[in-house]
């Protein structure tokens, strides 16, 4: 069963082809993150998916329906955080949780969720004196409180110190831990690595890779660099066997190799090697 | 239809927080009548219109009420809705399972409630330091009341329709105001109406303004004052034709040109 299934995509605005013909599945329960540098066209497929903009040609389904064509009860599904800063800024938290909650018919408890995301201490402050991760929580706040199926998350932590970020990823874990469904865009790659399933790189308009965190951009199979220090000199080699190579770094300095590290490229450099194919950088 | 009233109900509320709670739509939108009653009132206090002995304060009583109509409808909508569009509310809204048209009824129930809290306040005022006296028969108060809902649902409607105009919301105030400044100088708020030029009276005589002022001098100045409107006749008749008519018009425009986003946004 899939949540979301996109299908030749096409948008062009003008001349500039922002969505150059995407095929990609969400199945259901699934974190899928979209990666890609800004413009690449993350932010009008996501908007296709939650109804907001028209695809050119190509078909979309979200929880079995065509966005421009979903109602009231489809809608009641979805969960969006959105990339907002600056609305319902006369408000306190706990009204503007209390009254999105208005909105379902069976919405998750407004102080539980104004828990969830840490914002207990700020619950009587005016959204307008929050801080830009204070901010950013509001807005996750205001995306589950209906228990969605189906949660859309714009770049959710940015602005967020380490330690926040570290809590809502608990956060997210639980929420898919109840089997919702989450369509992530980021431009964190531990982000990522951590809450998604598989990730999808988009690059102009088109999905380069898509694969589970581990296994993009044959990430597995890739050399990888084996560093230790030999006569105080800082040494590293690149390898396909760095099991067999260690082995016999072993048996030639005899004993523990010192300063010992074997490195697989991480989820960043992929990402970035995958864009430097595309000739994105 | 239940759930669009309830959910509207809901919005009601939390637009008048909002509309409060904000320093720049409080002052501008609500309290400025008050603040220019006071001031007209004290600086024009004795100055006679040519009627008995009818004050410009409480000629300027009438107008201020009109302009309280266009102040808390067209106004505040025009300004507010292009701003709402620019900081993503309406963007919120759209993403929600709310029907369309409770975002409607929380305008409206908002713009209805800020005049009639504004109208009382102007009243209290008006009385106690201008010489103002209260309608004392029934059909002023029904008047009162008919031309208040007529005007303020022509306004909201011509309010919403508006909002499409100023690209930005930062810019909204400043094509907002002016056209309710132009509108308040030519339809007899701070002038006596029959002292205008002709074609400025002509002019005025196309917009609400006007005949809301018209209809509040019949409901707060004493009987005979007609002598002094144009035509000596306070022709409410022509007034609920010309709202009548701008709010079928406004509805017809509104529903026809609102957006929900920005051009080039879909």
């Amino acid at each position: 069963m899939n949540a979301i299934e996109v299908r030749d995509l096409y948008k062009k605005y003008g001349d500039v082809r922002a969505v150059d013909g995407v095929t990609f599945d969400v199945r259901a329960g699934e974190c899928l993150a979209l990666l890609g540098p800004n413009g690449a066209g993350k932010t009008t497929t996501t908007e296709i998916l939650e109804g907001y903009r028209h695809a050119d040609s190509g078909t979309v389904q979200v929880l079995g329906t065509d966005p421009q064509t979903g109602g009231l009860s489809w809608r009641a599904r979805l969960g969006i955080v959105l990339q907002a800063d600056r609305d319902l800024g006369e408000l306190t938290v706990r009204e503007s949780v209390r009254h999105f909650a208005g909105y379902f018919a069976n919405p998750r408890d407004p102080e539980e969720v104004i828990a969830a995301v840490g914002l207990e201490a700020k619950a009587s402050a005016r959204n307008s004196k929050l801080s830009g991760g204070q901010r950013r929580r509001l807005d996750v706040a205001l995306g589950i409180i209906g228990r969605p199926e189906m949660l859309f998350l714009d770049e959710p932590t940015t602005g967020f110190d380490p330690e926040a970020r570290r809590e809502f990823w608990t956060l997210i874990e639980q929420l898919k831990s109840e089997g919702t469904t989450i369509l992530l865009t980021t431009h964190y790659l531990d982000e990522a690595e951590r809450l998604a399933d598989r990730v999808a790189v988009i690059a102009r308009g088109r999905i380069v890779a898509c694969d589970t965190p581990s296994q993009i951009g044959n990430r597995s199979n890739a050399t990888a660099v084996v560093s230790w220090a030999e006569g105080g000199v800082e040494r590293s080699e690149s390898t396909s066997e760095p099991t067999a190579f260690v082995r016999a770094l072993a048996e030639r300095l005899g004993g523990e190799i010192p300063e010992l590290a074997v490195q697989r490229p991480t989820l960043e450099d992929t990402y970035l090697s995958l864009l430097a194919e595309e000739g994105e950088s | 239809m239940s759930s669009t009233l309830a959910l509207g109900k809901r919005r009601v509320s939390l637009e008048l927080r909002q509309f409060f709670r904000d320093r720049e739509s409080a002052l501008f939108n609500f309290a400025l009548p008050m603040i220019l009653l006071v001031i007209f009132g004290s600086v024009f206090a004795d100055q006679e219109v040519g009627f008995e002995d009818v004050t410009f304060a409480q000629y300027f009583l009438a107008g201020m009420i009109a302009s309280g109509i266009l102040y808390t409808s067209f106004q505040n909508l025009a300004i507010a809705i292009p701003m709402e569009r620019d900081d993503a509310t309406l963007k919120r809204l759209q993403g929600l399972p709310m029907p369309k048209a409770s975002y409607f009824i929380g305008k409206a129930g908002m713009v209805f409630i800020a005049y009639v809290v504004q109208v009382i306040v102007l009243l209290i005022v008006g009385v106690l330091f201008y010489g103002v006296n209260l309608p004392d028969t029934a059909t002023k108060w029904f008047t009162f009341a008919w031309v208040s809902v007529l005007g303020l649902l022509s306004c909201t409607l011509l309010g919403i329709a508006f909002s499409v105009v100023p690209k930005q919301g930062k810019g909204a105030s400043a094509i907002v105001a002016p056209i309710v400044l132009v509108l308040q100088f030519t339809s007899g708020v701070f002038f006596v109406f029959n002292q205008l030029p002709s074609w400025m009276q002509t002019f005025a005589s196309l917009f609400p303004l006007k005949w809301l002022t018209q209809a509040m001098r019949y409901v707060f100045l004493p009987e005979g004052a007609e002598v002094i409107e144009v035509g000596g006749a306070w022709n409410l008749g022509m007034c609920a034709l010309v709202l009548g008519i701008w709010t079928i018009a406004g509805f017809f425009i509104a529903l026809k040109v609102f957006r929900w986003s920005a051009r080039g946004q879909d």
